[in-house]
């Protein structure tokens, strides 16, 4: 390989960017500034640098986050660090939404206008938006705002997020002192009942540019030293979350997102918390999500021991009697996976946690991570030894900072007390967890394209067979769970199996969480046992008498009736009633936003969405989305070509695409053809 | 000029083809027994030199229990298994594929196309005049070869061929996203600024005639370019001492391009800059 990596040079701040992610450059070799003699003599680079490969991500968010935007200068330098052609860096920095390779301000300003934010009057805001700094992308007052897909805000739609680029901080969130946060939450807290961090979101919270240096192969942050540190105040990353939003609160926001007012706590999500007998949400709200020992107060880290005490063939067996279901949207049975990953003789194993949440109209993984993220600690850490993993990847959906700050946290208050590093409770297991962000793709919640995405390469679903069990992430063996999934461990370890399945039904056992958002009274996070009804669950959430349609499952799932309270939310039960549960979303519809204009929605997230791979998926979702716009005014007979159209385009992708995006991107429209009468 | 690579024998499975039984040898693709048996599957990603990124997917078959139908050129056949080739549901497929693809490049010059558009029915302008299509216009940034992306399909071969498959430069990946994505070099530098050494190796792979030779790309646009009319030899390169066979393909007694035997043990029709666009002086007269 004989790597050409042309002639633009790093700004210093690019090159303090990635060298606060790889460290300095040690040769010239590498891009060091000055040539040595020793470089004349010693080629370096090779295969050990090759081997870092999984680190261009990292390497591309710390530029991003530093600067705003990724220059060639900024590409090379990386490129070179880790030995990867530049023309391979260049088309995966250009596969994620969240990196531009343009110039563009150190403020974006991304507007949700996906389902559930466009039930809330979105493109209002959107329409203000426009009139006050102009159309999306152009810089104005400092910023440039662009529309986005969902946020997984749904519960406070219309939603909005301030990313602003910066310098990182260096010190680690665990050791600040909590009474001085509370001092200053409270200090700036506007009316929520409990002070929540205050200071991470307005910009004085240690902020890490680096995921990867959470992990188990730990690499030290050192201050960054630049040009602009002898500035009084430099510019420093931050973030604001404007939810709901209205376009002046998104203006203050984005002029100057570290004094934007803080975001209430995760709990608010929760309209349940608090209430007894809940059993996944029991901590959410509750505990204080940046400490180890509130944790521990609260029941934390029993399951852990639990599973020390029965061993990992103990842990998979009340995992499958449990009969736990993977709850990403496949249903898969855990202790199935656990089984075949932890029965592979190929070494090593991995553990990944999917927290890449972005079905839209989906929260729950981020109201977990951000009210009780010592929980998801503690589980993957039991997963980890029952699949015979030592290290197990966190791949974290890019649009959730606050999510972040606050796994960071945990992870470091974890390996301080042992829950974490060389020996676990002292128990001869080793395992650590490393924290890999997601740069804006739909498809990287695809567990092959998760694995692609961490690797280093475009985030493209590979062909199954072989499964991952078999062959997953680095072509090891890896056991992929959803955040939901690997929480309920917890509960079965410290109840027992047989207490866990009499929860639920006798095929979908255990306790459920729902997203239930759009046009509801108390939109939010909601956990029953499976077995309850579509109409319990609307009773509790509240809803107005108008409902035109609900959606089931996210943009993959499908749309059911008003009136049809009676299906069971259960896997069987939604599949015997012909849709699905999917990821647990229930989206509440009024008339207001119409019909036609929600598939149309739906149908430019999935082509926004479409990694390119297949040409099902690549060229029909574009199809399928002209098709839509065509009929978005028509009925009957004027639309019935289109319609036709539309299923032998959908029935194509369905059949004929390579992964899961592909093949339910239909199945929402499809739904509201046959089920609502759409277009009749 | 045929070389078969010893190997050791391989056990033989069955399984059902078209309600045919059929024996292959283990690890052969369904691709494979179709072409056994003498069935024509159409294939765009899939090539001979190249492990496929079964990215195109108009050779889906129909495997009887899945949800799903199969790639034929990357699923392996597996005892017991039932295939079917030719169903209803796999030629639906093939044919929407064929549309869609049509309806958004250019096929002209992708070998087979027009046949396989009539033999399934498909009808590409069944989605309007306004289907929105690739509109690329052909990148000429070199005296050597023309990439016309417009006739791309991103059947990724390209890519494979000159990064790890087999030339190891990886001067071009794929760009962008969805409908946007395009093979591109970084930040889309015209080819004489990028890592390209001019091996040919990606004009060898390419199924569509996206990429071609200058000279190729110049006829065709005069009119000139006759295929009917030419010869092709098969010689031994004379630069080097590793004998890469080189095909000339003569036109008018002048050389219009050059490829290389795909079944060459040593080369599997690659070649480098000197043997694929080297040949000017033979034509010095």
């Amino acid at each position: 390989m004989d790597l050409h990596f042309g002639d633009s040079a790093p700004t210093d701040e690019e090159r303090a960017a990635v060298d606060s992610l790889l460290g300095p450059a040690t040769s010239a070799w590498e891009g060091a500034e000055n040539r040595s003699d020793a470089d004349l003599r010693w080629a370096r680079g090779g295969r050990e640098a090759r081997e870092r490969r999984d680190l261009l991500l990292p390497g591309l968010h710390a530029v991003n986050d530093r600067v705003g935007w990724i220059s060639e200068g900024a590409l090379a330098y990386l490129c070179r660090r880790l030995t990867v052609p530049p023309a391979e860096a260049y088309g995966v920095a250009t596969f994620y939404a969240m990196f531009a390779l343009k110039p563009r301000p150190a403020k974006v300003l991304h507007v949700c206008t996906d389902l559930a934010c466009a039930a809330k009057g979105s493109a209002q805001v959107c329409a203000d938006l426009e009139e006050r700094v102009g159309a999306p992308g152009a810089a104005a007052e400092g910023f440039a705002w662009q529309s986005s897909p969902c946020l997984g805000l749904c519960e406070r739609a219309p939603a909005a997020l301030v990313l602003q680029a910066g310098t990182p901080y260096d010190t680690v969130p665990a050791q600040r002192d909590p009474r001085l946060r509370d001092v200053g939450a409270s200090a700036r807290a506007t009316g929520q009942d409990r002070p929540d961090e205050g200071p991470d979101d307005g910009g004085t919270t240690p902020v890490r540019a680096d995921p990867a240096a959470n992990g188990a192969v730990v690499r030290p942050l050192r201050p960054v030293v630049d040009g602009a540190t002898a500035e009084p105040a430099p510019r420093r990353q931050a973030f604001a979350v404007v939810a709901p939003a209205t376009a002046d609160a998104l203006v203050d926001a984005a002029t100057a997102p570290e004094d934007a007012p803080d975001e209430p706590s995760a709990a608010l999500a929760v309209p349940q918390a608090g209430q007894e007998g809940l059993i996944l949400l029991r901590r959410v709200g509750v505990v204080d999500p940046y400490s180890i020992d509130d944790y521990r107060s609260h029941g934390g880290y029993t399951a852990l021991r639990t599973a020390f005490d029965i061993g990992p063939a103990g842990v998979i067996r009340e995992v499958t009697d449990a009969g736990l279901l993977g709850r990403g949207g496949a249903a898969f049975p855990t202790g199935r996976k656990w089984q075949a990953t932890a029965s592979q003789p190929d070494r090593p194993h991995y553990l990944v946690c999917n927290a890449d949440e972005s079905e839209p109209g989906t929260f729950k993984d981020r109201v977990i991570m951000e009210g009780d993220p010592f929980a998801l600690i503690e589980a993957m850490t039991i997963a980890g030894y029952a699949t015979g993993a030592h290290v197990g990847y966190l791949y974290l959906r890019g649009e959730y900072p606050r999510a972040l700050r606050r796994l960071e946290n945990a992870l470091t208050q974890a390996r301080l007390r042992g829950f974490l590093g060389d020996d676990v409770l002292g128990q001869g297991y080793a395992f650590d967890i490393e924290i890999r962000r997601g740069a804006g793709a739909y498809i990287c919640g695809e567990e092959t394209a998760l694995f692609n995405s961490i690797e280093g390469f475009r985030g493209e679903p590979r062909s199954k067979p072989p499964f991952p069990v078999e062959k997953g992430l680095f072509g090891k063996p890896t056991a992929a769970n959803n955040v939901e999934t690997l929480i309920n461990v917890l509960p079965i370890l410290t109840m027992g199996a047989e207490a866990y399945a009499a929860i639920g039904t006798e095929n979908s056992t255990g306790p459920k969480l729902f997203c239930v958002s759009g046009n509801v009274e108390r939109p939010g996070i909601y956990e029953l046992p499976f077995g309850a009804t579509l109409g319990d669950l609307l009773d509790l959430a509240g809803t107005p008498t108008d409902i035109r349609a609900i959606l089931l499952g996210g943009a993959a799932g499908g749309f059911v009736r008003p009136d049809e309270r009676d299906i069971p939310l259960t896997f069987e039960g939604t599949r015997a009633a012909g849709t699905t549960l999917g990821s647990g979303v229930i989206l509440v519809m009024d008339d207001t936003v119409g019909l036609p204009r929600t598939l149309l929605r739906i149908a430019e997230f999935f082509r926004d969405e479409s990694c390119g791979q297949c040409v099902p998926c690549r060229v029909g979702t574009v199809r399928q989305e002209e098709a839509l716009h065509r009929i978005k005014d028509r009925t009957g007979a004027e639309a019935s070509n289109d319609i036709a159209l539309l299923r032998e385009v959908g029935q194509t992708m369905r059949d004929a695409s390579i992964c899961g995006l592909g093949q339910t991107a239909w199945n929402a429209v499809e739904s509201a053809i046959d089920r609502l009468g759409a277009y009749k | 000029m045929t070389a078969i690579p010893l190997q050791l024998p391989r056990r033989l499975l069955e399984f059902t083809l078209d309600g045919e039984p059929t024996r292959v040898p283990e690890g052969a693709t369904i691709l494979d027994a179709c072409r056994a048996a003498g069935k024509d599957i159409p294939t765009l990603c899939e090539g001979d030199t190249l492990t496929p990124k079964n990215a195109c997917r108009v050779c889906v078959v129909e495997v009887e229990g899945a949800r799903t139908l199969a790639p034929a050129c990357s699923r392996r056949a597996e005892a017991g298994m039932k295939v079917l080739t030719d169903s209803e549901r796999a030629r639906t497929s093939r044919k929407v594929v064929l549309e869609l693809l049509a309806s958004s490049t250019d096929l002209s010059t992708t070998p087979r196309a027009a046949e396989w558009i009539k033999e399934y029915e498909a009808k590409p302008d069944r989605f309007g005049p306004d289907a929105a299509r690739v509109n690329e216009t052909p990148k000429i940034d070199n005296d050597l070869y023309v990439r016309d992306l417009d006739k791309c399909i991103l059947c990724y071969k390209c890519v494979d061929a000159c990064g790890e498959q087999w030339q190891n430069t990886f001067a071009i990946s794929v760009a962008g996203r969805g409908f946007d994505a395009r093979i591109s070099t970084e930040h889309a530098v015209a080819l004489p600024e990028s890592a390209c050494v001019y091996c040919g190796n990606c004009i060898e792979v390419c199924p569509t005639g996206a990429l071609s030779f200058k000279s190729e790309f110049d006829m065709r646009e005069a009119g000139t370019w006759d295929e009917s009319a030419q010869t092709e030899t098969t010689t031994i390169c004379a630069y080097c001492g590793v004998g890469c066979n080189l095909t000339l393909h003569v036109q008018e007694n002048e050389i219009v391009k050059v490829t290389s035997p795909h079944d060459n043990p040593v080369t599997h029709g690659n070649l480098c800059i000197k043997g694929r666009f080297g040949y000017q002086h033979a034509q010095q007269r």
